[in-house]
């Protein structure tokens, strides 16, 4: 084991490839499957590389098929390999929905330990890059909301690394939310790569204003409004949550038992989403601390829109979270 | 003599017998506990669709996989399962073989390779090439059959595994079960094309019709598909034409189709038409068959007793 600490600043795309290398060197069952992802690498390059080391027949093409490979690759898991299928963008999950729902999420649920589905499905989800309304949403809500899913959504290089490592070494299927607007974001990354367990948030800016609850690149909003924040002397309390599925509601109920306001940040459209389970998390483990109603910021009701401001302007931004907390602790 | 041909010698005339009647006597006896409201929610039968499941799995090794679709008690009695666990799920029994959690159409024994019956109509077409594309990474020899129905041959699962198991040339066997109806849709207003197995042709893969309701010919069928996915030569879709002698499902009044058509069919039933051939053959005496549904009517109603007299799981 190497005991270095170093440090260094790499693309959140090169962390999620180097957990797929790492454990497709430790166990020979893990597979992927995906379009593009062979010699182009994929869409965001994730995989660039990964051919030349493991080769065409662990990481395999795939047609434009995301129903049949995703079903393909859930055959595989139930019996003997430990598939990572990609997703180009999140949206395309919709094709493969059914295969998520009804057959990877429900066979260890009906058919008992026999069916376990050892499966991580990686999708690229979010906005930002113009990719317009059928490339660039978050979806995550819709599998949270089914029975036998695991959901975790990492914002930095060193989560998208251990979260996935824990992702394939899981015997479950874990959908694994990723950010196409952080792929080619430096970030820090331990020279030593750890599994990250599921179900444990992370308190990255501490403070007693308020809690602000998000996950993914909102994270990162959130941080940015924060530190703005705080030199008005505003000192919010910034969780990532990491896993939306288990979740970590420990953290969340202790840090709004502190505070007594909580703020939530997502991505994801508000009307039964994400935002409206943390909400409900947050008053059930923390109401007789609460000294103002939850705040939700999300995705406004839309389509994701293609021009820059038009799409900047349907997720929170740094300045809508200020301006939230502000209006919450005023 | 269409049964003469020699089946797996694991698989004498016998056991043939006794695996068709088995299926059909337990189904009879699931319509009649139904009828009585004895058993709750749905059931799809599959009683005169015998011989397909019998056929294509006596020509499978046992460690081969198998996957099953909402009508599935048959494949899976063919593929090794226990009756009496089965009639435990279907009472939603803690012995059942989905502990009650499953019912009729969610049910799996992968220690025999069934990896399951689903609700989903084509769901698990893509599951056995999974299966099959494992089999091959694994080196394990095995080979994936899916059985489906006409219905399913409409979705956008079967061209998607069909395409996949052929460009990778997977170890897998495509069992359509065309019983002439999705429900109540007839085939000849669903699906467009002479034949489900002409369909093939598009995929590049073999595309054999047999006639469903003859053992020895889906055995000979599915022998051949599973001995050339064996041998690295890819998928084959198979169309076994059969028919579905009871409805769709409980409370179906088959009002989409007439009883003389049903009188056609009843006249090439799978078990008479074998037991006639084996007896013609000599390789099966009235006393073989005799004792066959003796055996079989102990076994049901055993299976009966042991689903009425085991627990509910704890809630």
């Amino acid at each position: 084991m190497r005991t270095t600490t170093a440090t260094q600043l790499v693309y959140y795309a090169d962390a999620i490839r180097e957990a797929l290398a790492l454990e497709m060197r430790r166990d020979p069952a893990v597979v992927l499957f995906g379009e593009d992802i062979a010699l182009y690498g994929g869409a965001f390059g994730v995989t660039r590389g990964l051919l030349d080391e493991f080769g065409p027949e662990r990481v395999v093409n795939t047609p434009i098929s995301e129903g049949g490979f995703t079903g393909l690759a859930i055959g595989a898991a139930l019996t003997g390999l430990r598939p990572v299928v990609e997703y180009m963008f999140m949206d395309f999950i919709a094709l493969a929905a059914d295969q998520i729902v009804n057959h990877a999420a429900k066979f260890r649920e009906i058919y008992g330990e026999q069916a376990r589905v050892p499966i991580v499905f990686r999708a690229a989800g979010g906005a930002g890059r113009s990719y317009g309304a059928t490339h660039s949403q978050m979806l995550e809500g819709w599998f949270m909301h089914v029975p036998g899913m695991k959901v975790v959504a990492p914002s930095t290089a060193e989560d998208a690394r251990g979260l996935l490592i824990s992702a394939i070494r899981d015997d479950d299927p874990v959908l694994v939310v990723e950010h196409k607007d952080l792929y080619k974001v430096r970030m820090p990354l331990s020279a030593e790569a750890r599994p990250i367990p599921f179900g444990a948030a992370r308190v990255l800016r501490e403070g007693d204003a308020a809690t602000v609850i998000s996950y993914s690149k909102a994270v990162h909003t959130a941080a940015l409004a924060a530190a703005q924040l705080a030199q008005d002397d505003i000192h919010v309390e910034v969780i990532d949550v990491r896993s939306l599925k288990p979740l970590d509601t420990a953290t969340i109920a202790a840090s709004v038992r502190k505070t007594g306001k909580a703020l939530i940040v997502t991505e994801a459209m508000g009307v039964a989403g994400p935002a409206a389970e943390l909400a409900y998390q947050v008053m059930a483990g923390a109401f007789e601390y609460l000294e103002a109603p939850i705040v939700r910021l999300t995705a406004r009701e839309t389509a994701i829109p293609f021009a820059p401001p038009l799409e900047a302007a349907a997720v929170p931004g740094v300045e809508e979270v200020a301006r939230a907390v502000r209006a919450l602790v005023g | 003599m269409e049964n003469r041909s020699v089946m797996h010698p694991d698989w004498p005339a016998a056991r043939i017998l006794r695996t068709m009647l088995l299926i059909r006597r337990l189904e009879e006896r699931v319509d009649a506990l139904f009828a009585a409201g004895e058993l709750r929610g749905t059931s799809h039968l599959s009683a005169g669709q015998e011989a397909t499941a019998v056929g294509a799995c006596a020509a499978l090794r046992a460690d081969d996989y198998v996957t099953s679709n909402h009508r599935g008690h048959g494949h899976f009695l063919a593929k090794g399962g226990e009756a009496r666990r089965i009639m435990a799920e279907l009472f939603g029994k803690a012995t059942g073989y989905s502990q009650g959690k499953g019912g009729t159409q969610h049910m799996a024994d992968f220690s025999i390779g069934f990896l399951g019956m689903n609700g989903i109509t084509g769901g698990m077409l893509p599951i056995a090439a999974g299966a099959a594309f494992s089999a091959r990474y694994r080196g394990s020899g095995q080979v994936a059959l899916a059985f489906f129905g006409d219905g399913a041959s409409n979705q956008g699962t079967f061209h998607e595994a069909l395409n996949l198991a052929a460009i990778w040339r997977l170890p897998a066997v495509f069992l359509c079960e065309n019983n002439c109806y999705a429900m109540s849709s007839p085939a000849c207003h669903m699906v467009s094309g002479a034949r489900i197995a002409d369909r093939a042709a598009g995929y590049g893969l073999p595309g054999v019709t047999v006639d469903g309701n003859d053992v020895a010919a889906v055995y000979a069928a599915v022998a051949e598909a599973a001995a050339r996915a064996r041998a690295g030569d890819g998928p084959t879709l198979i169309e076994a034409l059969t028919y579905r002698i009871l409805g769709h499902s409980r409370g179906d009044l088959r009002v989409y189709r007439t009883r003389e058509e049903e009188a056609e069919w009843a006249a090439r039933d799978p078990i008479a038409r074998f037991t006639a051939a084996a007896q013609a053959a000599d390789i099966l005496s009235p006393d073989d068959i005799a004792a066959s549904e003796a055996a079989v009517a102990t076994e049901v109603a055993a299976a009966e007793a042991f689903a009425r007299a085991s627990p509910f799981l704890a809630s």
